[in-house]
């Protein structure tokens, strides 16, 4: 944790140490491994800015030089959803890990519910392969202009904007317990997105569509075991099992019609 | 058979008739402790008189419960628990769900076999019923048994009736879940009381006369 908050940092900044534990793979294929870094402090940093440093000076703690550990990251302001990794056992972006809120050491490895593809670098193709099957998108093109869409009501504005802060970073996914290899479960993130298009009065249209996608197959929305994890890691705060319940009324009442109305 | 049908079936087959079957139950059983063994008798007559009794069993008790024991095993085998990264009451819940599951699914498979297996077999009959529960459970490690199996089963039970709320849209912001979570929690405690006072009631003296034909079962349970 912060041991120096009460002390002036400008006299420690130099002797200061912080300890990372990385789990770190080479290849796809290759077996994980563990590699200790010990960096300089400087006020302020973060998990991305430590990396950046082994990056500069890639030498672990034993001394000996090494490749420089490997990440993602775009935007440095939590929206992009690209440094997700696990820090000190828990998904989250790397940028708006501080080091002064971490205890240390600091242990940080790729969240491996997903295809490691080196370090910490993984492959989300899983997600947006999800969002191309629901049909997380509007359809509004046609060969005429089709004109302005019905008006959305700014209650329920207000409540679907919060549903599309979602940035894919891939965090519920790995907080998930059924989200594993044993599963096809298509995890939380896709299925608040199914909310958030179904609750727009064009995307309305095709609610239909979306839920059929969602009761068919093995990786629908019945591989949801409460676990509540998602909603708990999911750092945009997205009300992600209210999305998973309001969606499971939506898809039983589906179900119901589908039989009756054939 | 997977996907989001036999999910269904699954948890609508958890609430009725399982569900219903295990409040019936621990109604039968509470009979013990307010009638003694003559109230517990009664009791089971009185399901026993039920018009066409066997067609209720296997299609109201056996094969559901064959089918949510054998699925939600399958359910058991696909979970990776993570409550050390997420120690949280519902992330506690949900490993408890499986683990309750699977101790339920052995206890009730060891129970159906002692007791009404052994009557279908021709070792006993109804009216032996209580005896047999009174050798058992005067036995502290049958108890023990007992007592692990009835609180597993009345977990599963009531959590399950919590979840299915949830999977069939009925509760869905986070305090209609809370507080669903509430009333199943008082349900649990409400049941799981009704089987113990009648494991202890079983273990009165007066269940001990009708025992002696569980000498002769005494090889198969043990």
């Amino acid at each position: 944790m912060a041991e120096t908050t009460n002390v002036p940092q400008t006299t420690q900044t130099t002797a200061r140490r912080v300890k990372f534990v990385i789990t770190r793979q080479d290849t796809p294929e290759s077996k994980p491994y563990i590699e200790e870094f010990d960096l300089p402090y400087r006020p302020g940093m973060n998990v991305i800015s430590a990396l950046m440093e082994i990056q500069r000076n890639p030498v672990n703690s034993g001394g000996g030089t090494t490749a420089p550990v490997c990440w993602e990251s775009n935007c440095l302001e939590e929206v992009c959803g690209a440094c997700s990794m696990v820090i000190n056992g828990k998904p989250r972006q790397a940028c708006s890990a501080l080091v002064d809120q971490l205890e240390q050491p600091i242990r940080v490895a790729p969240m491996a519910t997903f295809p490691v593809v080196r370090d910490l670098v993984i492959d989300r193709n899983r997600m947006f392969n999800a969002l191309k099957k629901v049909k997380a998108w509007i359809p509004i093109d046609g060969t005429y202009d089709l004109g302005p869409g019905p008006r959305m009501a700014e209650k329920k504005r207000q409540w679907a904007y919060e549903l599309s802060k979602c940035m894919t970073c891939g965090v519920c996914l790995e907080a998930c317990p059924n989200v594993n290899d044993k599963t096809d479960f298509i995890g939380p993130a896709a299925l608040s997105q199914v909310r958030l298009f179904n609750a727009h009065p064009t995307g309305e249209m095709n609610a239909a569509d979306r839920l059929d996608t969602l009761m068919e197959g093995t990786d629908g929305i019945e591989g949801c075991g409460n676990s509540q994890n998602c909603v708990r890691a999911c750092p945009k705060g997205i009300p992600l099992t209210t999305s998973i319940a309001e969606l499971n009324k939506q898809t039983t009442k589906r179900m119901f019609t589908r039989w009756f109305a054939q | 058979m997977k996907g989001y049908y036999a999910r269904k079936i699954h948890s609508l087959l958890g609430l009725i008739p399982l569900s219903f079957f295990i409040l019936t139950h621990a109604i039968t059983n509470f009979a013990a402790y307010e009638g003694g063994q003559q109230g517990f008798r009664d009791a089971v007559t009185r399901i026993n008189d039920l018009p066409l009794v066997i067609f209720l069993e296997i299609f109201v008790i056996w094969l559901p419960l064959l089918f949510h024991g054998v699925y939600g095993l399958y359910i058991a085998y696909q979970a990776q628990p993570n409550i050390g990264h997420f120690n949280t009451e519902r992330n506690w819940r949900y490993v408890l769900q499986r683990v309750s599951g699977i101790i339920a699914f052995v206890f009730i498979v060891w129970h159906v076999y002692t007791t009404r297996f052994q009557i279908l077999f021709g070792n006993a009959t109804h009216d032996d019923l209580g005896g047999m529960m009174h050798q058992m459970v005067t036995q502290p490690a049958y108890f023990i048994f007992f007592t692990i199996g009835v609180i597993a089963t009345t977990f599963h039970f009531a959590n399950g009736l919590w979840a299915f709320l949830v999977s069939w849209g009925i509760t869905i912001g986070p305090r209609a879940q809370r507080i669903s979570s509430y009333i199943c929690m008082g349900v649990f405690v409400v049941v799981t009381a009704l089987f113990m006072l009648s494991l202890f009631a079983f273990r009165n003296e007066e269940f001990a006369n009708t025992a002696q034909v569980f000498t002769t079962l005494k090889t198969l349970i043990g």
